[in-house]
């Protein structure tokens, strides 16, 4: 039987190299199914790869409760519209809800910022210094400010890549250097490492971090003291993360005193929300690719059959031949599908090439990240095979059925 | 020794549309080991249903029919193509080559399909080459070999199994008559040294001559069975 195979499978070759041209346009629809599926794959899959990145430089394992929507004398307010977190939740939070490892506190709005003749208008975040930890912070230059900043209301500031760029010529020192924000003085302390966009698409670098005392009194003249902007905390485990909801969700309710049937004031999300909305945006890929892959399949396949049919009807009188020496059914089937198997896997080869040098095309012409999945490459190599066995069955049964006299006469 | 093919009372019936055609119309035939038999008659005599159904190519529509002890009337198509594979050669008028194979390739396909290694089925394959004078011309396609030689090529596939039969349906029939000699005296060697069975259709007298009993058929029947001495015996 091995040399059976051989010999049928270089049989099978020959028979293909023969027909060149035809054998490649039996192909090109396994070449444009397969290859449509490896590229869109691997684009997919590079942009998961970047939102991935997105949702994890949000830091790990991070819990955000924003302040919800009120409602006055009917009219609702939007999610965030309320004042009802305080310093005082975040606090008495991280001693009432043992799994959380940390909590902060972070309030924003947009200033202008004045460095010497240059000026940017951007966010300014008035923070614990717990946030920067929270949301994984770091520094290409300086440090965090301290507690001590925090509780003495100091005028120290750090500042993102963008507002860095923005601020500050090329090459110039913004260590030490005093930048003006709403005509208050402070020192910059720290230049935060880029982190890119957020999963929400905004440049999360466009950032000024000041201590949330000194924002709240010296900048933004807040109405309310200890109102915050929004919640973070962190668990140690991302399998605490539900449990941890949980606990903020009792605690917070019992101190802003909601009753039973009363809605939350706020809003809880995390990490693992955020990342959910991007699953699922790429399932609709997916589904989208699977049925791209599916119709060109398909389609492929009739041609791999099509062909077959005619090679079987030209070649009626060699099937006679091959019968008369001894051929059984099952050897003629077999002849006929590995020239199937042969066609669609040669071009399930093909495709993956097409494929993999339009995914590298797209990452060097678009500039979108694209990631060659091996996965894919493996899947597609089966479906090729599958597309092969299938549509070549229906020839080769025809083949194998045919009666060795009229084969014979066939002219 | 029992005889090899033994056929009592064979029928072929085909059916075309409402006519019922009745090729055979009870055939009774016991052909020895090492015969040479020509089977001669008009076309549509029904010598080809004969030739197909003891060639195992076929099934007859009733009767008994034994190659070798076997019941070939009933068997099953798998069975059919082993007997053909191990027991059976066939030599076509039309050559019947695979087109675009070389002729080593062609005189191993019996092998192919018992399994062979690919070795095994090149040496035995050039062997009958060399058999039947086209030593050096293995790698030819059947292309760029003449009637006579493709007809060579022919038979080294139909011996290569070393089949216990030889069946050759107008061998000579698209040939001329220098090439039609030689290949009938090659059947003649394989008849008289190797010992095979021939059973020759034909409807040329002097080709049925090479033969050393003659079945003269007449609307599926056997009208004449002689025995005689064959031809080339007669000239020396």
């Amino acid at each position: 039987m091995p040399a059976f195979i051989l010999l049928t499978v270089m049989t099978a070759l020959r028979i293909l190299s023969r027909n060149r041209l035809r054998a490649g346009l039996t192909m090109l629809g396994i070449v444009i199914g397969v290859g449509a599926v490896i590229a869109m794959v691997s684009i997919g899959q590079g942009a998961r790869a970047a939102v991935q990145a997105q949702v994890a430089s949000m830091g790990t394992n991070v819990i955000i409760i924003m302040p919800g929507s009120t409602t006055v004398s009917g009219v609702r307010g939007g999610q965030g519209g309320a004042v009802t977190l305080t310093v005082g939740d975040a606090a008495d939070l991280k001693k009432r809800s043992p799994l959380l490892s940390d909590t902060g506190w972070a309030k924003r709005d947009v200033m202008q910022i004045v460095n010497g003749n240059r000026n940017w208008n951007g966010p300014v975040n008035g923070i614990s210094p717990s946030y920067l930890t929270i949301r994984d912070w770091s520094f290409t230059g300086g440090g965090p400010f301290t507690q001590t900043d925090l509780e003495s209301a100091a005028r120290v500031a750090l500042i993102g890549q963008t507002t860095l760029e923005n601020l500050f010529d090329p090459g110039e020192e913004a260590i030490g250097a005093t930048i003006r924000i709403k005509n208050v003085p402070f020192q910059v302390v720290g230049v935060l490492a880029p982190k890119g966009q957020s999963a929400q698409g905004s440049d999360q670098d466009d950032v000024i971090f000041i201590p949330f005392t000194t924002a709240e009194r010296k900048v933004f003249g807040s109405q309310f003291l200890g109102s915050v902007g929004a919640l973070f905390a962190s668990t140690e485990r991302s399998a605490d993360l539900p449990e941890a909801v949980d606990q903020i969700r009792e605690v917070l309710r019992a101190r802003h005193r909601l009753q039973g049937e009363q809605a939350d004031d706020f809003t809880i999300r995390t990490q693992v929300d955020i990342g959910k909305v991007q699953e699922s945006t790429s399932q609709t890929l997916t589904v989208m690719l699977f049925a791209i892959a599916s119709v060109s399949l398909l389609v492929g396949g009739i041609g791999i059959m099509n062909i077959l049919l005619v090679s079987v009807t030209e070649r009626t009188r060699e099937i006679g031949v091959r019968m008369a020496v001894g051929a059984k059914r099952l050897h003629i089937l077999m002849q006929f599908l590995i020239e199937a198997v042969t066609l669609s896997l040669f071009g399930g080869v093909i495709g993956v090439v097409v494929g993999i040098v339009g995914a590298r095309l797209t990452t060097v012409i678009a500039g979108w990240p694209t990631i060659i999945s091996l996965d894919a490459i493996v899947s597609a190599f089966v479906f090729s095979l599958g597309v092969g066995l299938f549509f070549g069955l229906y020839p080769a049964n025809k083949a194998a059925r045919l009666n060795p006299i009229e084969a014979l006469r066939y002219e | 020794m029992a005889p090899l093919i033994v056929c009592e009372d064979l029928w072929k019936i085909y059916r075309v549309g409402d006519v019922e055609v009745q090729a055979l119309r009870g055939i009774n035939l016991t052909i020895d080991r090492g015969e040479f038999v020509a089977v001669m008659g008009t076309s549509g005599s029904g010598k080809s249903t004969l030739m197909n159904i003891l060639g195992c190519l076929d099934q007859p529509t009733r009767g008994r029919y034994e190659l070798d002890g076997l019941d070939v009337a009933t068997a099953k198509p798998d069975l059919l193509a082993e007997l053909r594979n191990r027991q059976i050669g066939f030599v076509f008028q039309s050559f019947n080559l695979i087109p675009r194979t070389s002729a080593l390739e062609n005189a191993q396909l019996p092998l192919f399909y018992r399994g062979l290694s690919i070795k095994e089925q090149r040496k035995q394959a050039a062997a009958a080459l060399q058999r039947v004078g086209l030593a050096g011309r293995e790698q030819h396609y059947p292309t760029q070999l003449s009637g006579g030689q493709q007809q060579r090529v022919a038979i080294a596939r139909a011996l290569v199994g070393a089949p216990s039969i030889l069946f050759a349906d107008e061998p000579t029939g698209n040939l001329d008559t220098a090439s039609s000699r030689e290949i009938m005296s090659i059947l003649e060697e394989l008849n008289r040294q190797d010992g095979i069975t021939i059973i020759l259709v034909t409807h040329e007298s002097d080709i049925a001559a090479y033969a050393s009993r003659e079945l003269v058929m007449k609307d599926g029947r056997i009208t004449q069975d002689v025995r005689r001495a064959p031809h080339l015996t007669v000239v020396q």
